[in-house]
């Protein structure tokens, strides 16, 4: 099972679409353009100090709101290896799939962990913090083949043989 | 085994005699929306990411431009463009500022039992008519423009068991934020609400589209009202046919049956930043407010446009305030100016806007700035959704946001 060892940034309950990119900058030509501005109602300054490879720890309802699949993929062009949270939205689940990005669904660990804390994850298994250990089910096969693949699209090429 | 009215319909597009909740199912799409807050990039995959790009149906398709209306920077015009050459090459159906792409779909399109996709969270307004709506992002949208089908994982229903009226002065959005306060914003999530009961079939049409639109605010993918002889009535004066209307068996399975009693419900405010945050009107009495905001594929059809008129009637807006009204569609538009309601809300001053997402989608004009208070009749009351991120939005009935307009102030109507 794939490992990875990620700084932690932490978020509250309910962080909606709109917080994760707000209306006024989807007009702009590209992700990499809006990324600068993810999470700019809340934290202005966070998307500069993200770092590759960190992840999110938020509360429940992760990515209500909108369907802008523009949420999901700026979290990916931040470099945050994956979001941990109580819960999620289902549009944000869905489009989160399609485009690569890595959920995790835990909503014990919210109440231990701290800002730049590091945790250790191990797909499908745990996450370990301080010591401690949290276990967490694993998405099914053909949801992890499309995540692994970087998306639907690049998931379709892959199957069809394309790429 | 008994099923679901969202059971049912999802069984008739994965062509199978029954489906139950958890399992996952490919379907064959019937209907599917996209509007002009994500077309260009689904156009953008289309040409750039697929080797012998194809549409399934082009006449399953429709395409709205509702988000940005007309165009308000060159970035959006080019947008549009993309949009609108797509839609002419491949004979797409497309609307070009004829209203809000839900109210298009409803007025137009959209039929009972039919499993509908849009590329926008409130497609789940299509339930009023007995239709399965949800919202998908682009890529999902992509991948059921091409193949014609989509997977879903079919949802645990949750029944509201209406009874009763709505009394004089309260309105099914009050019915609605009360519910949302009640489970809470993602008390419904990934569920189907079922709205059903005696107190279901008193409301009526443009009544049960508020409740089922504002289905995803409790996250749930979709809100159905059960389908009865006012569906048929208003899909028939519309040519087109009603010939799936499903109801839940009596032994189908509800994960929770709430009960809910009509009368009982008073006019509410959402206050911000979260929409389950739901009180009485007077609770929040008093907060002034600097824009007031009737429109959106909630609350911008003629019948709340009725309400605003008659409290407006010989009355001015406060000094303080900008009142926007944006009717959700040409023929709601026309209607109103029909009936006089449009001078009416000229003369009391009242700023009259084209049909479009308007104040609700922050993107339009009508943006509030820093520190400014909006009450409004949009789908959502998050941080910085209405303009500036240190703004707030309140979200209230027709009737409501028309009063505060006059007093300058939250107050009953």
């Amino acid at each position: 099972m794939e490992q990875f060892t990620g700084k932690v940034w932490v978020l509250g309950d309910d962080i909606d679409t709109d917080i994760i990119i707000p209306t006024e900058y989807l007009a702009l030509p590209t992700v990499e353009d809006m990324k600068q501005y993810g999470f700019s109602p809340l934290r202005p300054e966070l998307a500069g100090q993200i770092g590759e490879g960190d992840i999110i720890v938020a509360g429940k309802n992760f990515g209500c709101g909108s369907s802008r699949e523009q949420a999901p993929e700026i979290i990916k062009a931040l470099k945050i290896k994956c979001v941990i949270a109580k819960s999620f939205a289902r549009i944000f689940f869905r489009n989160s799939i399609n485009n690569g990005l890595l959920l995790i669904e835990n909503d014990q660990i919210q109440e231990h962990v701290k800002e730049g804390d590091v945790l250790d994850v191990t797909l499908g298994e745990k996450i370990v913090h301080h010591g401690a250990s949290y276990e967490i089910q694993s998405l099914p096969d053909n949801l992890m083949e499309i995540i692994n693949a970087g998306g639907l699209v690049e998931a379709m090429k892959k199957r069809n043989g394309v790429k | 085994m008994g099923m679901t009215i969202g059971e049912k319909i999802i069984a008739r597009a994965a062509k199978v005699d029954q489906v139950k909740a958890g399992e996952i199912h490919t379907i064959e799409v019937d209907r599917l929306m996209s509007n002009d807050g994500t077309t260009h990039l689904t156009i953008d995959m289309f040409h750039n990411d697929l080797k012998h790009p194809k549409i399934a149906d082009k006449d399953k398709l429709v395409f709205i431009m509702d988000h940005n209306v007309p165009a308000e920077n060159p970035k959006t015009a080019a947008a549009h463009r993309k949009m609108r050459n797509f839609a002419k090459e491949h004979n797409i159906t497309l609307y070009e500022g004829k209203g809000v792409c839900h109210q298009l779909m409803v007025e137009n399109h959209v039929c009972p039992g039919e499993f509908i996709m849009g590329a926008d969270s409130h497609t789940c307004t299509y339930g009023a008519l007995g239709a399965f709506g949800t919202g998908i992002g682009c890529t999902d949208f992509l991948y059921a423009m091409v193949t014609g089908q989509s997977w879903v994982l079919v949802p645990e229903t949750i029944r509201f068991e209406l009874t009763g009226k709505l009394r004089e002065g309260v309105y099914a959005r009050d019915l609605m934020l009360s519910i949302i306060g009640m489970v809470g914003a993602n008390g419904c999530n990934y569920k189907v609400m079922e709205f059903a009961g005696e107190g279901a079939h008193n409301l009526d049409i443009d009544e049960r589209l508020v409740l089922c639109n504002l289905a995803v605010e409790a996250g749930a993918k979709t809100g159905i009202v059960e389908p009865d002889e006012k569906v048929i009535e208003y899909v028939e004066s519309r040519g087109r046919k009603a010939e799936n209307l499903f109801v839940s068996d009596e032994d189908a399975e509800f994960e929770k049956v709430y009960h809910i009693q009509l009368d009982e419900i008073e006019p509410v405010v959402a206050r911000p930043h979260q929409i389950d945050d739901v009180v009485p009107v007077g609770e929040a009495k008093d907060v002034k407010i600097d824009e007031a905001f009737l429109g959106s594929c909630n609350n911008g059809r003629i019948e709340e446009l009725r309400v605003a008129a008659q409290i407006l009637k010989g009355k001015k807006v406060n000094d303080h305030v900008r009142f926007i009204i944006a009717p959700a569609s040409n023929e709601v538009y026309l209607q109103a100016l029909e009936e006089g309601l449009i001078d009416i809300f000229m003369e009391s001053g009242a700023m009259v806007m084209n049909c479009n997402c308007s104040v609700c989608w922050g993107s339009c004009q009508g943006v509030i700035g820093e520190g400014e208070v909006l009450i409004s009749t949009g789908t959502r009351n998050f941080k910085g959704r209405a303009g500036h991120p240190d703004s707030f939005v309140y979200l209230g009935s027709a009737a409501t946001v028309t009063a505060s307009a006059i007093a300058g102030k939250i107050v009953n109507a």
